[in-house]
């Protein structure tokens, strides 16, 4: 790192005569240097012609679609310079020609936007969740999810504050399972040195960025002596060479009790793939529910935002009573990504506006506000604050 | 005639399960199903009556165990239930060829009397042996652990109204131990589940529910990810469930169980799960009530052993104080009463406890007072004589 940075500070006094003489060297040193700098937070696709970044979105089902709907409407009222490539999912199918179609998509944008693609698990065990097929073909190894408490929404708990980082791609969702003997199934859970470290040190540069004071690794490694042992290791490793930032570790079931009593303790959790599914949905319950948290994919090279819990909601689809909190915080998130983060902080203020009125608030709040009230609040206050706008 | 004699002994095993009937001698539907139940298995409550008073194995354990112990044992005395306890120790001794196994004065004791309550027992760091209850699991094949979590009124926690039990598989799963290191950096870790031990767990799931009147079973899984594995144990679920069509069965994603619980935990009743869901799933709950403090908790064997324990930890800093809180133990003796159809037993132990909690006025120090345990067991022991 030392002799990256003093490259970079040479290049920077070399004045346009040797930069016209070095020709290439230096662009391709500087990229280099760029993409090792901001490993967490990686350079964002430039955007195309006229200024404006093209975003693949996938519709999936329930009620992805229309709240992905009334995310482009907030967007262009907005005025946002962001356009759309959408790219349908039908779940019912059982090639992989429609995830395939995707995949592509979401490498040449970059960034994605997605709802929850429905997995039937009826269907015999080749054809795997689309959702995991996408997270693990673009490599999205870090799920990240800020959990908040937000102040118009009662919970039990009050004041909770955690940022949970869950590894993404392997764990006990490697989909690798067999039948040896008939009527015993062995489904292989994977971990692995690089991933492990790759995840730990992902946390502990977010952790830093973010000015978090400690990291918790949560694991079963009393049980999963190698597994979660190994996944512990790595994390210890990493956690040496970040001395500013405390690093614990706790057993998970005893993290569940201690996040139904006192969650106010925990500050940045890392976790395997599993326990990061439990403790997610945890704390989504914990500050109000699957229709509050959004949630955030990154890779090296690509990312992809959603809801934090990723539910279908299919029992609510089309009743216009989803919550689109999720949703809009989500492609606030991709806003921040892109760096258009003056429009993101603009989108992201208006929902916390409207959520702190509570007879908007929708039914999984208890309420009785329906989804298009809340999306027509939350551009009614963005045209407040006096940015130009498009028709209401 | 053959319709009113068989009438008549309904009635009298439902007197002695401690059943009322209301009016005109109509069974309601949950007591007939609660009567089928029992006479459908071998149970120890069919034993229980022929023989009057019931001898239990007692596994004290370590730390806090011994205390806690005697405090159950004076409160069972204070009830009169017919229970003898007969005391085991269960430290680990190398038997022959060299395999680490419980002795054998307790073993025998175990299958002697099939029921069992034990404390606490201490963890063994480079010892050389495996868990102690590990090693008692594997001895009596204990398949099912059963936690019944009811919200304490006297213990205050952010969760009212919580009334839901968690069945969580036992013997395989995730906690198989069969790891290996594949290559340097790579490790593989293999969670079995086979047709046997789901097929028994859940038929277990149902009985206990329908013993014990409760309305729904849920099955928790996450098969859209692990599909052949959760996949068997779900199809094991749904055919355990057309067994017994009182029972209502529904199917539930681990993650929106989690989701749904600390959001609203009165949702659900009975949850049977493989092993690690039901491990998280069953401290989750555990929390929600005020922790392992106060949680009881059975497991059940083959062959009818059935063993109750308290599932907190030895607490080796408060050993021998007489500080410590005998509730879960209590709780879990309360269960095994149940168990051993003591109906009546169980249901004055266990309100002359929660009144002592809800009261306020004698609490150890963990529920918020700075009473002693001895005092809290006089507590519970005189408001039982005042029952009577």
């Amino acid at each position: 790192m030392a002799a990256h940075s003093a490259v970079l500070s040479a290049s920077k006094i070399m004045n346009p005569f040797w930069v016209g003489r070095l020709g290439n060297t230096a662009k391709v040193f500087g990229t280099t240097l760029i993409r090792h700098r901001n490993k967490t937070s990686l350079t964002p696709p430039p955007a195309k012609y006229g200024g404006r970044h093209t975003v693949t979105l996938i519709p999936g089902d329930g009620i992805g679609p229309e709240l992905l709907n009334h995310v482009r409407e907030v967007f262009r009222f907005t005025c946002v310079p962001v356009d759309f490539e959408m790219v349908n999912v039908n779940s019912a199918l059982e090639t992989d020609d429609d995830m395939n179609n995707a995949i592509t998509a979401i490498r040449r944008n970059g960034v994605a936007l997605k709802g929850n693609i429905e997995t039937k698990h009826t269907l015999p065990a080749s054809v795997k969740s689309r959702n995991n097929v996408l997270r693990t073909s673009l490599d999205l190894y870090a799920n990240v999810m800020h959990c908040q408490s937000l102040p118009g929404v009662q919970t039990r708990h009050k004041n909770i504050d955690i940022v949970i980082i869950r590894e993404n791609t392997e764990g006990e969702y490697s989909s690798l399972e067999h039948e040896s003997v008939s009527g015993v199934v062995e489904s292989l859970k994977i971990i692995t040195r690089n991933n492990s470290i790759r995840i730990a040190d992902y946390a502990f540069k977010l952790a830093r960025e973010r000015g978090r004071r400690r990291v918790t690794a949560v694991h079963k490694a009393n049980i999963m002596k190698l597994g979660d042992g190994l996944f512990l290791q790595c994390c210890r490793e990493v956690a040496s060479g970040y001395p500013d930032i405390t690093f614990d570790s706790m057993i998970v079931d005893n993290t569940t009790m201690q996040l139904v009593s006192k969650p106010q303790q925990f500050d940045v959790m890392v976790m395997p793939n599993l326990y990061g599914n439990v403790v997610s949905n945890v704390c989504a319950g914990l500050v109000g529910g699957p229709g509050l948290v959004p949630g955030a994919n990154y890779g090296r090279d690509y990312a992809v935002f959603e809801t934090a819990t990723r539910n279908t909601g299919k029992s609510i689809a089309e009743k216009n009573i989803a919550n689109p909190t999720a949703m809009l915080l989500a492609s606030c998130l991709m806003l921040d990504h892109l760096n258009l983060n003056d429009y993101a902080s603009l989108i992201r203020n208006a929902v916390l506006t409207t959520m702190n009125e509570t007879r908007l608030h929708t039914a999984d709040l208890g309420g009785q506000g329906t989804t298009s009230e809340v999306v027509q609040s939350v551009m009614r206050v963005i045209q407040s604050k006096g940015q130009f706008t498009a028709e209401l | 005639m053959e319709t009113h004699v068989y009438h008549l002994q309904i009635l009298n095993l439902l007197t002695k399960l401690g059943l009322s009937i209301n009016g005109k001698d109509k069974l309601k539907p949950q007591e007939l199903s609660q009567v089928v139940g029992a006479l459908k298995n071998e149970t120890p409550q069919s034993r229980t009556f022929i023989r009057g008073i019931q001898t239990v194995t007692l596994i004290p354990g370590d730390g806090i165990g011994p205390e806690i112990s005697n405090a159950v044992m004076k409160i069972f005395e204070a009830a009169k239930a017919p229970i003898r306890w007969e005391e085991r120790n269960v430290t680990a001794i190398r038997g022959p060829g060299g395999k680490w196994m419980i002795p054998p004065d307790a073993k025998e004791s175990m299958d002697k009397n099939k029921i069992g309550l034990k404390g606490p027992l201490k963890t063994p760091i480079a010892a050389g042996h495996p868990s102690m209850n590990l090693l008692l699991r594997k001895t009596f094949d204990l398949y099912a652990n059963v936690r019944p979590c009811v919200s304490i009124e006297g213990y205050q926690t952010p969760y009212t109204d919580v009334n839901l039990v968690t069945i969580r598989e036992n013997t395989e799963g995730e906690y198989s131990g069969i790891e290996h290191v594949i290559v340097d950096g790579v490790v593989q870790s293999i969670k079995l589940i086979t047709e046997q031990a789901s097929k028994r767990i859940a038929e277990y799931a149902f009985e206990y529910a329908r013993n014990n009147q409760r309305a729904s079973v849920t099955a928790v899984h996450k098969a859209n990810i692990m599909r052949m594995s959760d996949g068997l144990f779900l199809r094991k679920c749904r055919e355990a469930a057309e067994k017994y069509k009182d029972v209502k069965f529904t199917e539930m994603y681990l993650d929106t169980v989690c989701l749904n619980m600390v959001q609203d935990p009165t949702q659900f009743d009975v949850l049977v799960m493989p092993n690690l869901y039901g491990d998280i799933l069953s401290d989750l709950c555990a929390g929600l009530i005020g922790g392992l403090g106060v949680t009881p908790s059975g497991n059940i064997g083959a062959n009818g052993v059935a063993i109750f324990e308290s599932v907190h930890g030895t607490a080796p800093d408060i050993a021998g104080k007489d500080l410590a809180n005998p509730t879960a133990l209590l709780l879990s003796a309360v269960m095994m009463l149940r168990h051993m159809g003591l109906h009546g037993h169980a249901k004055k132990i266990e309100s002359a406890c929660f009144d002592t909690i809800r009261d306020r006025k004698v609490l150890t120090k963990d529920l918020g007072g700075n009473s002693k345990c001895s005092e809290f067991t006089e507590a519970i022991c005189q408001r039982m004589k005042d029952m009577d």
